[in-house]
This record gives C-alpha cells, sequence and structure tokens, in this order.
C-alpha cells in the first residue's frame, strides 16, 4: 500500500491524543466490568474500591477520554479544513501533557484519598463544587479543564481564523465553545437541592443531548466527505438540519429532567414535547449516514472507518434516540426515573453517539498519522469484527439492564400498597446482572481486538503488490 | 433534502434554520428557566433550609452519597432512593444505620463507614428532612422510592 503523508504536518499532534483516548477508555471498561461484579457480589473489593469510587472512576474516564478523543478529533480534522497548519502544535502538545497529569493525578486522588479527605485537600471549602454527579472533579482538576479547554479553544479558532471557513469547522467550534461554556456551570452549586439540581443538568444535558450533538454532527459529516467523496454542498446542508433539529428539540427537551426535582409541572408538559422530538436528528443522522455511502463516488481504502461511521449513526439513534424516547414521556418516567431503565439508555446513548464517533474519527485518522492511507487488510478486518463484538457485546448489556428495569418497576415502583423494597427488588433482579456482566465481557473483549487491531501489519501479498492496491 | 432534487432548498436555508432556530430556542428555554426560578423557593420550602441543612448537604457532597444512592431519582441506582427516606425510615433510624456500617455481611452490598459525629449526623437528617418536603409532583409512587 501506498505511504501517505498527512497534507499539514501539524495534524500529527492528534495521535497523542488518540493513544490516551484508548487507554483511559480501557480504564473505564475494566472499571465498569467491576462494577457489574460489585452488583452481583456486593462486597467485592470492599472497602478498598467501594461502589461509589470505582463508578466514580468509570464515569470520569469515560468523559476525560471522550474529551481527549474529541480534542484530537479537532487538531487533525481543523487544519485540513482550514488548509492551513495549526496555530500552535507546541501549545497543543502542552495542554495534551497537562490534561493528562491532572486527569490521572485525579483518578489517582479517587483510589487512594478517602473522598471528604480529598475534598479538604483540595479546597472544596473556597468553593463547594464536588460531591455531585459527574462534576465530583476537586476545584483545581476543574479549573484545569477550564484552562485547557480555553488554551485548546484558542489554538483551533485562530487556526480556523486565519485558513478556509468550512461549515464542517464552524459547526465542530460551535460545538466545542458551547462545550467549554456549560462546564462553567459545574461551578455553580447553590445551597438549595433545587436549584443545584436544576443548574447541574445545564452541563450534563445540555453537552450530551446539546453541544455535543454538533461535535457529533461535525464529525461524522466530516469522515463522510472523506470517504465516500459525496459532493460536501450536500453533505453541509444535512449537518445544518441535523443540528438545527438537535438543539431545538433538545433545548427545551432538558425539561425531560425537570419532572419530578421540585421544579414547577409545566415542565411535565415541555419536557415531554420536545424530548419526544429529540429522536428526529439521530434518525435524520442515520439516513444521511446511508444516504451518503449509497451515493458514494470513491472506494476509500479504509473501509472499517466506514463501518464505524454507519454504526454511530445507526447505534446513536438506537441508545439516544428510541432508548431515550422509552421513558422520556413523564406519565412514563414518573415510574422508570431513578431505575434500572435510565442505565440502560446511558450506556447505549454513550456508546452509540460519542464513544462510536470518536472511534469512527480514530479509525479514520490513525492510519493516516501512522504513514499510510489505510490500515492493512487484516488490520481492517480486526476492526470491523471489534466493532460487532462490542456493539453485541453493548447490545446483550443494554437488554438486560432493560429487563432489570422493567421487573424493578413492576416489583418496586408500580404497586400502591405493599410495594417490595429496593434491596429485595435488587436480588429479584440477579439474572439480569449477570447477563449484563457477560456482556461487559463481551464488550471488553471486542475491545481487546479493537485495540490489537493496531498492532496487524500488511499480508505478503498486500507488501509486494502495493502499488494497484490503492482505489 | 440531500437528494438532487431538492426543490430550491439550499445549504444557506438550512443553515439560516440552524442558527434562527437555535437563538429562539435558546431565549425561549432562558425566559422559561427564569420563571421556574421564581418559583423554586414556594415549592422547594426555601425558608426551611437553616444552617443545618446547608451543612448536611455539604456531608451528603462530600461523602459522595451520590455514587450509590438516588436523590429525587438522580444519582447511582446501587442504593435505596433517598429523597423520601426520611419519610421512610425517621431521624433516628437514619442515624443508627449509619452508624453501624459497614455490616460486613458476606457477599451483600456494603455501605462505607464515615466516621460522622452526633453534629453531623444531625445535620445530614436535617438535610434529608428538607429534601422529604420539596414538591416533587408526588414522586416517588410509592414510599419504597
Amino acid at each position: 500500500m501506498k505511504t501517505f503523508q498527512l497534507k499539514y504536518r501539524s495534524q500529527a499532534v492528534a495521535k497523542p491524543y488518540f493513544v490516551a483516548a484508548l487507554l483511559l477508555f480501557t480504564g473505564q471498561i475494566v472499571f465498569g466490568l467491576g462494577l457489574g461484579l460489585q452488583y452481583l457480589i456486593g462486597d467485592f473489593l470492599f472497602p478498598a474500591i467501594p461502589f461509589n469510587v470505582a463508578r466514580m472512576v468509570h464515569t470520569n474516564l469515560l468523559i476525560v477520554w471522550l474529551l481527549f478523543g474529541f480534542m484530537g478529533s479537532a487538531y487533525y480534522l481543523v487544519p485540513e479544513e482550514s488548509e492551513t497548519e495549526l496555530h500552535s502544535p507546541k501549545l497543543a502538545l502542552a495542554l495534551f501533557w497537562i490534561f493528562l497529569v491532572a486527569g490521572a493525578a485525579t483518578i489517582a486522588g479517587y483510589l487512594l484519598v478517602p473522598y471528604a479527605t480529598l475534598a479538604e485537600m483540595t479546597g472544596n471549602d473556597l468553593l463547594q463544587t464536588m460531591g455531585r454527579e459527574f462534576l465530583e472533579q476537586p476545584l483545581p482538576t476543574k479549573v484545569g479543564i477550564v484552562i485547557v479547554a480555553l488554551g485548546f479553544l484558542f489554538n483551533i479558532s485562530m487556526t480556523v481564523l486565519k485558513g478556509r471557513k468550512t461549515s464542517i469547522s464552524l459547526v465542530l467550534l460551535l460545538g466545542l465553545w458551547g462545550l467549554a461554556l456549560m462546564f462553567l456551570f459545574s461551578f455553580v452549586n447553590p445551597h438549595n437541592l433545587v436549584r443545584d439540581k436544576m443548574y447541574w443538568w445545564f452541563v450534563v444535558h445540555l453537552w450530551v443531548e446539546g453541544v455535543w450533538e454538533l461535535i457529533l454532527g461535525a464529525l461524522l459529516a466530516y469522515v463522510l466527505v472523506k470517504t465516500t467523496g459525496v459532493d460536501r454542498e450536500v453533505i453541509d446542508k444535512w449537518l445544518y438540519v441535523i443540528v438545527a433539529f438537535a438543539l431545538m428539540t433538545g433545548i427545551l427537551g432538558t425539561g425531560h429532567h425537570f419532572y419530578f426535582i421540585g421544579l414547577p409541572g409545566y415542565w411535565l408538559w415541555v419536557g415531554s414535547v420536545f424530548s419526544a422530538l429529540e429522536p428526529i436528528p439521530f434518525f435524520m443522522m442515520t439516513v444521511f449516514a446511508f444516504n451518503m455511502v449509497q451515493r458514494r463516488r470513491r472506494e476509500h481504502p479504509n473501509q472499517a472507518a466506514l463501518l464505524w461511521a454507519v454504526g454511530t449513526a445507526v447505534m446513536g439513534f438506537l441508545g439516544a434516540g428510541l432508548w431515550g424516547f422509552l421513558h422520556t414521556l413523564s406519565p412514563v418516567n414518573y415510574y422508570t426515573h431513578g431505575t434500572q431503565i435510565t442505565a440502560a439508555h446511558g450506556h447505549l446513548a454513550f456508546y452509540g453517539a460519542y464513544v462510536l464517533v470518536v472511534i469512527t474519527m480514530i479509525s479514520y485518522a490513525m492510519p493516516t498519522l501512522r504513514g499510510r492511507e489505510a490500515a492493512p487488510r487484516r488490520a481492517q478486518a480486526a476492526e470491523m469484527w471489534s466493532f460487532w463484538i462490542m456493539t453485541i457485546g453493548m447490545g446483550v448489556m443494554v437488554l438486560a439492564l432493560t429487563g432489570a428495569g422493567i421487573l424493578q418497576v413492576w416489583l418496586q415502583r408500580l404497586p400502591e400498597s405493599g410495594a417490595m423494597p429496593f434491596m429485595a427488588t435488587q436480588d429479584q433482579l440477579r439474572f439480569f446482572y449477570w447477563l449484563r456482566l457477560s456482556g461487559g465481557v463481551g464488550f471488553l473483549i471486542g475491545l481487546v481486538v479493537y485495540l490489537s487491531s493496531f498492532f496487524i501489519g500488511e499480508t505478503a501479498d498486500e507488501t509486494l503488490g502495493s502499488v494497484p492496491q490503492a482505489a | 433534502m440531500g437528494a438532487g432534487n431538492t426543490g430550491g432548498f439550499t445549504k444557506q436555508m438550512a443553515r439560516n434554520i440552524f442558527y434562527g432556530g437555535t437563538v429562539f430556542f435558546i431565549l425561549l428555554f432562558a425566559a422559561i428557566v427564569f420563571h421556574t426560578e421564581r418559583q423554586i423557593p414556594a415549592r422547594s420550602n426555601a425558608a426551611a433550609i437553616t444552617p443545618e441543612v446547608v451543612r448536611g448537604k455539604k456531608i451528603w457532597e462530600t461523602r459522595n452519597c451520590i455514587g450509590c444512592h438516588t436523590l429525587l431519582g438522580e444519582g447511582a441506582y446501587f442504593a435505596p432512593e433517598l429523597g423520601n427516606v426520611y419519610t421512610r425510615r425517621g431521624g433516628d433510624f437514619i442515624k443508627a444505620w449509619m452508624q453501624a456500617q459497614p455490616t460486613g455481611a458476606p457477599g451483600r452490598r456494603q455501605m462505607p463507614q464515615f466516621h460522622l459525629d452526633e453534629q453531623q449526623l444531625h445535620d445530614l437528617v436535617e438535610f434529608l428532612k428538607w429534601t422529604s418536603q420539596v414538591n416533587t409532583e408526588k414522586w416517588p409512587p410509592n414510599i419504597e422510592g
């Protein structure tokens, strides 16, 4: 296969970001398996790693590695879209190390120091921000995230400003600025729990069902432009319509988190109506991906990237769209709120939309960062296998959690009198929790296959007959 | 839309829908949130947020309780809902329970011992008591949470 040169040398800073993302991803999955076991063997690893600590590591690793993935993707994509070198590759590399060290120190802090002590040590009394789900990071880490984000956005924005402005890079930039902006609400923690919860969703919901969808759309559009060769006009139009619907439904869709946390009753209506429409942009994304692949004007040698891209669109629709819709209407959510149904949706949505889009970008970009247009055939075959194994593993997990959630609602929530207590109900769900764990093991196997694909070389005939390979 | 016969629907129109729609919905959302803000004191019985409740919330946060429990349905799904635990169990039970952890029962889920003193336990109970009085549109459906 022909060697490949990056169009812009500074794109190479993406590589460490992608490597770090995949390593942290692996850590996330290992802790996930530990959590799955703790659901069954309650005292597993207790008191060394209690459930709350392991869960914090699991979710924080997810956030951090996705951010690494987004940043790496932006560093790779923006120079090429802007047709100019990155404003400062050195800054990008410095921020990489700052973010990695800060992230690792935070995780080590969670694991080695009792959380209350960690809070004391890191100045939580100055500004109390810790101890809220997903926003558990100590104050210095939160400040560090803001600094890294600002440096990153400065770097990316300067690059876009001095070069060509495409729809893809503009939508991506809006998404990334929105991400940083909404994160500022993590510093807002009023004494009133109800108010606290409302602003907490400004980060969590307006990330994953708001600005992150812009990032998702832009990355997907970019890979589809590159791999299908379809006209940009067409792809840009799709992108704008998709992100338009994402925000027009997702912003007021925030209301589906405001049903039962002390906010006014009109949110039951606002949240139900608008969040019921949230699957629309995800459905459009699926149609978009299939449509572009059908109308492709070239056979790109990286077929694995194309599979990941289509997989993102389909699994994103299933996880974020369908599984979200399942419990988003307020009369349904009244019974499912805070059950395993939520866990089922959370897992499939994050995997389908955000994990897969980052892997799509890595799959497309990584071979080029290693000096070739596409990975060797056998490596691509391993990637495709890993897609199916991970996706089926996740599917088993999500169906198991959905089963667990339905039974939990039946036993614990539906009866008006004589409902089963929480822990007694949990004992009834063990079959589903074993099934979930088996899905998790499958997922880890798929991940190992994926990681191994990076170490698979060319076959003899690929090396010899290299020239006519290029398509 | 994407097809060749787009009937005049251009990229510029799509972009305008995106920008216009986004700005419109941001403003609408902000307006509703502004209204909601002014309802929060009454709905949450904010007058009852004593210094004890404020300290109790801090205990709740710095022990990372949300890592196992849900509070008003949000959090982790590993341990019981605590938004209504004051109603379900009462303050004395909560204190005794916290002091008795971990149970050490083999194979059962374990709650850490947080070594809270009497004042801290009191504050935490006051926080959970206040939380149980928030107007949650009658959620949860029954006392088991």
